[in-house]
C-alpha cells in the first residue's frame, strides 16, 4: 500500500510536468487550432536558462535572497523570458502564415522547433548538464507512512498553485470567456469586443511562460537536462492534452496528471522498460476510441 | 440632420465574387430599417462590412459622424453599432449568462452598467433569466436567438443590426420576437434589420431597401414598398405562391 502511494506521488509529479506543458499546447490549440510544435523546444529552452542562472548565481542569489531566492528568481527569469521568445516566435513563424491554411502552419512550427533545439545545443552544447539543485535541502517529509522529498512537496505546491489560478482565470473570470468564446468561433468573438491579438498574445506569453517553468522544475527533479529533452516531453505533453480533451484547458490539466499516474503505475507494476509505450497505447486508444478527449465536448451542440 | 449611419456606395467582393455593388443605405436616429433580399443577395454581407468582419472595397461607412472602414470590428461595438448574426452565434459551451457578460465585454469594468444591461435583457427575455445558469448549446433554436439578441444589447448599441432573427423559429416565435424588436426601438435602439419574411418586416420598419444580386433595386417608406407590385410577387405574395407549388 506505501508503495502504491508512494508511486503515486511520483505518478503525480511528472504528471504535473506534462499537464504544466500540455496547458501551453491546449491554449495554443485552442484559439489558433495550431499545434505548436516548438512548444516542447521552448520547455527546454527555459529550463537551461534556469540552469545558466542557478549555476551563476546559486551562491549570490541564496545569500541574498534566502534560501528560496534562488528558486524564484531561476524560474522567474525562465518564465519572463521565454514567454517573450514565445510572442516573438509567434510574429515570426506563426503569423505570416495564419491565411495560408494548416499546413505551412505546421511546417513553419516544425522548422521553428528545429531551430530553437539547434539554438539551444550551440549556445549550451550537445551534452547532458548537470543540474544545480543543492539549493533545496535534500529533507523528506514524512506523510502518514509515505515519505516525500521537499523538492517533490515543493513542485507539487507550486504545479497545482499554477493550475488553480489558470482554472480560475480561464472558468470564472469575464477574460477567461472571453479565451473560450475566441477559441470557439473567433468571428463571433471579435462581435462581442473581444481583441483576438490580445487573447493570442495571452496564450503566446503564458503557455511558454509555464513550460519554462516547468522546465526549470524538470531539472531540478531529475538533476539533468538535455538539448533534446523537449522532444519527449512534448509528445508526452502533448498525449496529455489529446487525453482531456486537446484545447481544453482543464482537460489539459486532467489528461496530465492521469498519463503521470499511469506511467508510473505502468513503471512500477508492469515494466520500466517499457513506460513510453503505455504512454502511446493510450494515445493511440484515445484517438480511435474517445477522439474528442475525456473532458472535449462535454456538451451537447445544437446547429 | 445627418444620419447616424451612414452606408455609401459600398462595393465588397470575396476573391473573385462581387458581393455588394454599390450600396448606398443610411439610418437615421430613431428607425427601424429593414433589407430584403432572395438568398444570396448580399444581406449579411452588407451587416459584416458594416461590423468590420468582411473588408470594404470601395465606399464608406460613417457612423455618427466617423468614418469605420478601418476600424477593427472589436473597436466598432465600442464605438456602439453592435450584430446579432445569422445563425445566432451563441457560444454553445458557455452558459447564458456568460454569453452575455461577453455582450458586454467593451465595458466589463463597470459592473453596475453591465448588471443593468442584464436586467434589461431580462425583462426582454423573461426565460434568459431562468435559464442563467445553463449553457447556451442546450438551450433551445428560440431562446438561442432571444439570446444572441439579449447579448447584442449588452454593449447597449446606438444602432442594432439584426441578421435574420426570425430565421427558423415557429410563428408564434416569430410574432414574438417582431414585436421584442420593435420594443427595442421603442426604448430609443435605432436599427437596421435584414429579413427573409417581408411581411412582417415591413409592418415594424419605416423605411426600406431592395437587394438583388448585390444591388439595391428598391428603396422607400414600407408602406411603398408594400404597394409596388414587382416587390409583392418576388417578396409577399410571389413567395407564398412558391412555397405552395414547390413543397420542398
Ligand atoms: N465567405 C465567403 N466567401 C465567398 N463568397 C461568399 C462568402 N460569403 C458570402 N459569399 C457570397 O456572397 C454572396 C452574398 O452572400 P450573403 O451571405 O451576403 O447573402 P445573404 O443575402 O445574406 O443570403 P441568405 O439570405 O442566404 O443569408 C453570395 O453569393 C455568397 O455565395
Ligand atoms: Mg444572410
Amino acid at each position: 500500500m506505501q508503495v502504491i502511494l508512494e508511486q503515486l506521488i511520483n505518478g503525480l509529479t511528472i504528471g504535473s510536468f506534462y499537464a504544466l506543458i500540455a496547458l501551453g499546447y491546449s491554449m495554443v490549440y485552442g484559439v489558433l487550432k495550431l499545434i505548436n510544435f516548438a512548444h516542447g523546444d521552448l520547455f527546454t529552452f527555459g529550463s537551461y536558462l534556469g540552469y545558466t542562472v542557478l549555476v551563476f548565481g546559486a551562491a549570490f542569489l541564496t545569500a541574498h535572497f534566502g534560501l528560496w531566492g534562488a528558486f524564484v528568481v531561476a524560474t522567474g527569469v525562465a518564465a519572463l523570458s521565454i514567454a517573450c521568445v514565445g510572442v516573438v516566435m509567434e510574429r515570426i513563424a506563426y503569423r505570416p502564415v495564419y491565411r495560408a491554411g494548416r499546413l505551412p502552419a505546421v511546417v513553419s512550427a516544425l522548422g521553428a522547433s528545429i531551430f530553437l533545439q539547434n539554438a539551444i545545443m550551440v549556445i549550451w552544447g550537445p551534452r547532458f548538464q548537470a543540474y544545480p539543485s543543492e539549493f533545496i535541502p535534500d529533507a523528506k517529509v514524512m506523510l502518514g507512512d509515505i515519505r516525500i522529498s521537499l523538492l517533490q512537496v515543493i513542485i507539487l505546491a507550486m504545479s497545482f498553485l499554477l493550475m488553480g489560478l489558470l482554472y480560475f482565470i480561464v472558468q470564472k473570470t469575464t477574460f477567461g470567456a472571453a479565451i473560450r468564446a475566441t477559441a470557439h468561433d473567433r468571428k463571433t468573438a471579435s462581435l462581442m469586443g473581444i481583441n483576438i491579438n490580445k487573447v493570442i498574445f495571452f496564450v503566446f506569453t503564458l503557455g511558454p511562460a509555464l513550460g519554462a517553468l516547468t522546465g526549470v522544475m524538470v531539472g531540478m527533479y531529475y538533476r539533468q537536462i538535455s538539448f533534446t529533452m523537449g522532444w519527449n516531453y512534448g509528445l508526452k505533453a502533448f498525449t496529455a492534452s489529446v487525453l482531456g480533451g486537446i484545447g481544453n484547458i482543464p482537460g489539459a490539466m486532467v489528461g496530465g496528471l492521469i498519463l503521470g499516474v499511469l506511467e508510473m503505475l505502468g513503471a512500477a507494476y508492469i515494466s520500466a522498460a517499457w513506460k513510453d509505450v503505455f504512454v502511446f497505447v493510450i494515445l493511440i486508444l484515445v484517438l480511435i476510441f474517445r477522439p474528442t478527449g475525456i473532458l472535449g465536448e462535454k456538451t451537447a451542440e445544437k446547429v | 440632420m445627418a444620419p447616424l449611419l451612414d452606408i455609401d456606395g459600398l462595393c465588397v467582393s470575396y476573391g473573385a465574387i462581387q458581393a455588394l455593388a454599390d450600396v448606398s443605405v443610411h439610418l437615421d436616429q430613431g428607425e427601424i430599417v429593414t433589407v430584403l433580399g432572395a438568398n444570396g443577395a448580399g444581406k449579411s454581407t452588407l451587416l459584416q462590412a458594416v461590423s468590420g468582419l468582411v473588408p470594404i472595397g470601395k465606399g464608406s461607412v460613417v457612423f455618427g459622424g466617423e468614418a469605420m472602414n478601418r476600424v477593427p470590428p472589436y473597436d466598432i461595438v465600442r464605438r456602439g453599432i453592435s450584430l446579432s448574426p445569422e445563425g445566432r452565434r451563441v457560444f454553445p459551451t458557455l452558459t447564458v449568462e456568460e454569453n452575455l457578460n461577453l455582450g458586454a465585454y467593451t465595458r466589463r469594468e463597470k459592473k453596475a452598467q453591465v448588471r443593468g444591461a442584464k436586467e434589461r435583457v431580462f425583462l426582454l427575455f423573461p426565460i434568459l433569466k431562468e435559464r442563467c445558469r445553463q449553457l447556451a448549446g442546450t438551450l433551445s433554436g428560440g431562446e438561442q436567438q432571444m439570446l444572441a439578441i439579449g447579448r447584442a444589447l449588452m454593449s447597449a448599441p446606438k444602432v442594432l443590426l439584426l441578421d435574420e432573427p426570425s430565421l427558423g423559429l415557429a410563428p408564434i416565435l416569430v410574432k414574438q420576437i417582431f414585436d421584442i424588436v420593435s420594443e427595442i426601438n421603442g426604448q430609443g435602439t435605432t436599427i437596421l434589420l435584414v429579413e427573409q419574411n417581408a411581411q412582417k418586416a415591413l409592418r415594424i420598419a419605416s423605411r426600406g431597401y431592395v437587394l438583388e444580386n448585390g444591388r439595391i433595386v428598391a428603396s422607400g417608406p414600407c408602406s411603398e414598398l408594400k404597394a409596388d407590385r414587382k416587390i409583392q410577387e418576388a417578396y409577399l405574395g410571389g413567395s407564398a405562391l412558391k412555397a405552395r407549388t414547390n413543397p420542398s
